[in-house]
């Protein structure tokens, strides 16, 4: 009975192990990628954010006009005229996939910026860098600057559009449409 | 019946054994001094404090020890983001003068492998520093002596709590000398790539509400441009 015992614990030791090593301990959530090819070249994958649903944080110049309540944002006086938002963000399915922060100033000291970071957890991060000035149609585009993770060796660029008019819901107050356009370095696929 | 029973005793044992060996082994360990302390270029340090309710904004899936805060913040319980926290704090310089804003964008990473005393998460931090510029900061942590000397501990406790010193390197990569990678946006920091490391010093922590006492820190590394602006 002994051996039986000594053997059961060798067992459970090596049992453990085997389970340690080959079980994942972190098995991300992911979705289909919805990723459209491009006609000239790389792939494209479209996002999106609800307003006012998908907002986690607003953080204004005037901390009165904040979001959540009770945020209590630093204000103009440690941050100018910055402004931060953050949001989840959807596929083309209406899932969440990820969170995203921009942030945005057009009077800071070293020049005016507009920056996306795009996280999504299972894939990694797009930071991007916006023009100021948005095109006639409405669009503004914008240059990836970094990628991590499934992004890290891609290059592209991103196109945000604001669409007040969603039909498909009436709590809708609009929709800020992410397009992320990827190309992988040559010779590489995508 | 015996046997059996015998069997399963000793495959609980040496389950215990496994588990216990990989909490109490002296090999697995992180560092507490920085790879960038013995660089010769200029560094900036970060600082903010780590416990989320002296941040600005923290919010997860709900259901952790830490309370999502402000109230009525949104929470992440959707399953992509439901491994996901953020955090926004503000920043410190080193003489402890408000410096930025930063948001922290911490996910569990599928590389954790336990058994290699590597409990990782993948991070990322989108800062912006007032008259200077943007930041983007990319990482892979480990929080394996965390989780050992400090919230193991808490929970085993009696009081359900944990008081005492802890300091760790919880950067490890993605860089080969365990560093984050730092891309800059705009402002000094435009076309700049660096490197960077964060670390933790926790002086309590409490099973039933999360940190009570944690400083985080972020070191810098700056080339000479970014640098003559500080």
């Amino acid at each position: 009975m002994i051996k039986t015992f000594v053997i059961g614990a060798v067992l459970g030791v090596l049992g453990s192990g085997a389970l340690t090593w080959y079980v994942p301990a972190v098995d991300l959530q992911r979705e289909r990628s919805m990723i459209s090819v491009r006609p000239n070249i790389g792939n494209a994958e479209l996002f999106h954010i609800n307003l006012p649903h998908d907002r986690i944080l607003v953080g204004l110049p005037n901390n009165e006009n904040s979001i959540p309540a009770g945020l209590k944002w630093p204000g103009e006086d440690y941050l100018g005229d910055m402004q931060t938002e953050l949001f989840k963000v959807r596929d083309e399915n209406n899932v969440v996939v990820g969170v995203a922060s921009r942030l945005a100033s057009a009077t800071n000291s070293t020049g005016a910026f507009i920056e996306w970071s795009l996280h999504l957890p299972a894939r990694g991060t797009i930071y991007v860098e916006m023009e100021i000035t948005p095109s006639a149609d409405g669009f503004r585009n914008g240059e990836m600057l970094a990628g991590t993770q499934d992004f890290l060796t891609l290059s592209g660029s991103v196109r945000e559009q604001f669409i007040s008019e969603v039909s498909d819901d009436a709590d809708l107050q609009g929709r800020i449409q992410l397009e992320v356009a990827l190309v992988a370095p040559l010779g590489d696929e995508l | 019946m015996k046997y059996a029973a015998s069997l399963f005793a000793g495959l609980v044992l040496g389950a215990v054994m496994f588990v216990l060996g990989l909490y109490l082994n002296p090999f697995m360990g992180q560092a507490t001094v920085s790879p960038l302390a013995v660089t010769d270029r200029q560094v900036m340090d970060l600082s903010y404090s780590a416990v989320p309710a002296n941040g600005i904004l923290y919010t997860d899936h709900g259901e952790s020890a830490v309370t999502p805060h402000p109230d009525r913040v949104a929470e992440l319980w959707e399953p992509t983001v439901v491994d996901t926290s953020v955090f926004v704090t503000e920043l410190f310089d080193g003489r402890g003068n408000f410096a930025g804003i930063g948001i922290k964008y911490l996910s569990k990473s599928e590389q954790t492998e336990l058994i290699k005393g590597e409990a990782l998460a993948s991070s990322v931090w989108h800062i912006f520093l007032p008259g200077r510029g943007t930041i983007m900061i990319d990482q892979t942590e480990n929080f394996w002596s965390y989780i050992r000397d400090v919230v193991i501990p808490a929970r085993t406790s009696s009081g359900d709590n944990w008081v005492g010193s802890f300091h760790s390197v919880t950067t490890s990569g993605p860089g080969a000398l365990g560093t984050a990678r730092l891309t800059g946006g705009s402002g000094v920091f435009a076309g700049l790539t660096s490197e960077s490391v964060e670390a933790i010093t926790v002086r309590g922590y409490s099973s039933v509400t999360g940190p009570v006492s944690k400083d985080g820190n972020l070191t810098i590394e700056l080339p000479e441009i970014a640098a003559a602006t500080e």
